[in-house]
């Protein structure tokens, strides 16, 4: 598969196929020009080193949607190899925007949840881009509760655009199956770790994100609206996206820092999507670490914990 | 927290959404309507039933007994941790609907006997920043919850929101998950919540705390949703057909227990708080 370029990389990428092209000359015999390679290449992960460590927020919005960023079911298959993926919500469909399943994690039982974008146009129109219906809410309650009936942690991972803006999305309440699961999944007896792996779009993403832990990918993003929307409403001009991207302060370091998420989880260098293998691995013992400690806590003082977290979100001024 | 003096009643609040004078014009249905005859009729049409939307202070006197009403949390004032600017600053956006709402943000919660019931109610403010859910808003309804669960209180809350307050970014979409939350303490406190959904309630509040009712109430013909008219035709390019997200939509679809006139609304209140808690009127 070809690696896709973004804006930001075309420089390395630059740099990269010189080195490729000089590689094919040493192939063909020509001589000398190995210490120009290997000049090349230093040059080439400086340049890299040095994009990636001062990115602005809306490079970060372009990893975050990478089209080869692993994907939910990319981490299921590498940290949960007897994985069972359980289909609809009993009620209407069943929606592709949304797997889940149960299988093990870390020689632990537990049910996974999150959201699924396609590769390609074909998989995409299955998927719906992401965004599930209400009926994939419906469904990833059904999951929930069969999880704290067979007393399985939950992990969630987060990556949608946000919950499907249409006819029959509000048909069949999508306000009230997002409202249903945040409520739901306050009062849970299981512990419960959520990753955003890659957009953490508004109340779509919310909706599988009230756990006892929150972690971010180092690229990926979470926010109230995205920053398209953003910039329609506020600027009145949708290509200000760029704009509503640093305005809303939507990064991993940026939530961190307000203590709004718990944890970082560090990307490959130059992103997910170079090294799925690794960051699988990262996000694995990462969740595995906190289902350890939320363990050690009864569920009560789970419930409790979870409500006083979420309950100290917020600034305000109180004279 | 300051008790009302019976002299002064509420606070001020917003006015600008119904004109003031002798007479005002039916939005729906263009009827001239005397100004205190509208006033005296809860703000709804006599011809067309239209619900003019209210303030926050014109329901809390609608439904509580005047020298009953106690406000909380009336000093919490918004702050902007994001530093957030679009075309203009938010700091300075929050000045100005200070200034010019007479309100301290887009929910007023108090406390008070209806039909002598001892509930605490919040309710929302569409003139402050479009109804917007800030920290505020979120924080304010927190303390109303477990004022009600401690008291042993039924909650009632009136929703007026354009959804959540973009300028506290993920700080805002937060409160969804923050309110959500705390109505678990109510409801293992087996307290009532109703939640009643005003002209317009969308986007993240109606994905959280409004629809989250043990009842869930609905003015007629008020816009409910999640994805607002707007944002579909901009994400399918598809017009919505008309009543699509009304109130009796909803009913219709299975998502609200009730549409109740404003004129009706203290007694449908206090018949299913009286209900549901087993306590007499
Ligand atoms: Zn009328």
């Amino acid at each position: 598969m070809n690696r896709v370029t973004l804006a930001f990389e075309k420089p390395i990428k630059e740099l990269e196929d010189k080195i490729d092209e000089l590689e094919r000359m040493a192939h063909g015999g020509q001589i000398g020009i190995d210490s120009e390679i290997t000049k090349l290449r230093i040059k080439a992960d400086k340049l890299r080193e040095e994009i990636f460590s001062r990115l602005d927020r809306w490079q970060m919005v372009q990893l975050a949607r990478h089209p080869q960023r692993p994907y939910t079911l990319d981490y299921i298959k590498h940290i949960s190899p007897n994985f069972i993926e359980l289909h609809g919500d009993r009620l209407f469909r069943d929606d592709f925007a949304i797997v889940a399943g149960i299988g093990n994690w870390c020689n632990r039982r537990v049910a996974i949840i999150g959201q699924q974008k396609g590769r390609g146009t074909k998989e995409n129109i299955l998927r719906n881009f992401g965004m599930p219906h209400p009926e994939g809410y419906r469904k990833a309650l059904r999951i929930m509760r069969l999880a704290e009936k067979f007393n399985m942690p939950l992990v969630t991972l987060i990556d949608t655009p946000g919950a499907y803006p249409g006819l029959g999305a509000e048909e069949r309440g999508q306000a009230s199956a997002i409202a249903e699961n945040l409520y739901a999944m306050a009062e849970l007896k299981i512990p419960s770790v959520a990753v955003v792996i890659g957009e953490g779009g508004s109340g779509g993403a919310l909706a599988l994100g009230v756990s006892d832990k929150v972690f971010m990918l180092q690229y990926s993003i979470y926010s109230v609206i995205s920053p398209e929307g953003c910039a329609s409403i506020l600027w009145r001009d949708a290509t200000k996206a760029q704009l509503a991207a640093e305005a809303l302060r939507i990064t991993a370091p940026d939530l961190h820092g307000f203590g709004l998420v718990d944890g970082i989880i560090e990307e490959p260098f130059g992103g997910a999507h170079n090294d799925p293998l690794a960051i699988a691995k990262s996000v694995e013992s990462t969740v595995s670490r906190a289902l350890d400690d939320l363990l050690g806590l009864e569920p009560e003082n789970r419930i409790d914990l979870r409500i006083q977290k979420f309950g100290k979100m917020g600034q305000w001024i109180e004279k | 927290m300051a008790w009302f003096k019976r002299s002064q009643g509420l606070p001020e609040g917003p006015k600008k959404n119904i004109p003031d004078g002798v007479w005002v014009k039916c939005d729906s249905c263009g009827e001239i309507l005397y100004r205190k005859e509208l006033t005296r009729q809860g703000d709804v049409c006599p011809k067309c039933r239209h619900h003019f939307r209210i303030p926050s202070k014109a329901f809390i006197e609608l439904l509580l007994d005047a020298d009953t009403v106690k406000e909380f949390d009336a000093n919490l004032t918004p702050s902007d941790p994001l530093q957030f600017k679009d075309t203009a600053k938010y700091a300075d956006r929050i000045t100005k609907s200070l200034a010019q709402s007479g309100l301290t943000d887009a929910i007023r919660c108090v406390s008070g006997s209806l039909s002598g019931h001892h509930v605490q109610l919040g309710v929302m403010d569409f003139g402050f920043m479009g109804g917007s859910v800030g920290a505020v808003v979120g924080e304010k309804l927190v303390r109303a919850i477990y004022r009600a669960a401690d008291n042993q209180n039924a909650l009632v809350t009136i929703s007026c929101s354009g959804g959540m307050r973009m300028q506290e970014g993920l700080f805002s979409l937060m409160q969804m998950a923050k309110v959500s939350a705390a109505l678990v303490r109510l409801s293992r406190a087996k307290q009532p919540y109703i939640s009643i959904m005003a002209n317009p309630t969308t986007g993240g509040t109606t994905a959280s705390f409004a629809m989250l009712g043990d009842i869930n109430i609905a003015e007629p013909r008020a816009l409910i949703c999640f994805a607002g008219p707007r944002v579909i035709k901009q994400t399918i390019g598809q017009d919505l057909p008309p009543g699509f997200q009304s109130s009796e939509f909803l009913l219709e679809k299975g998502f609200l227990d009730l549409i109740v006139e404003r004129t009706q609304l203290k007694a449908t209140l206090a018949n299913l708080i009286g209900l549901l808690k087993g306590e007499p009127e």
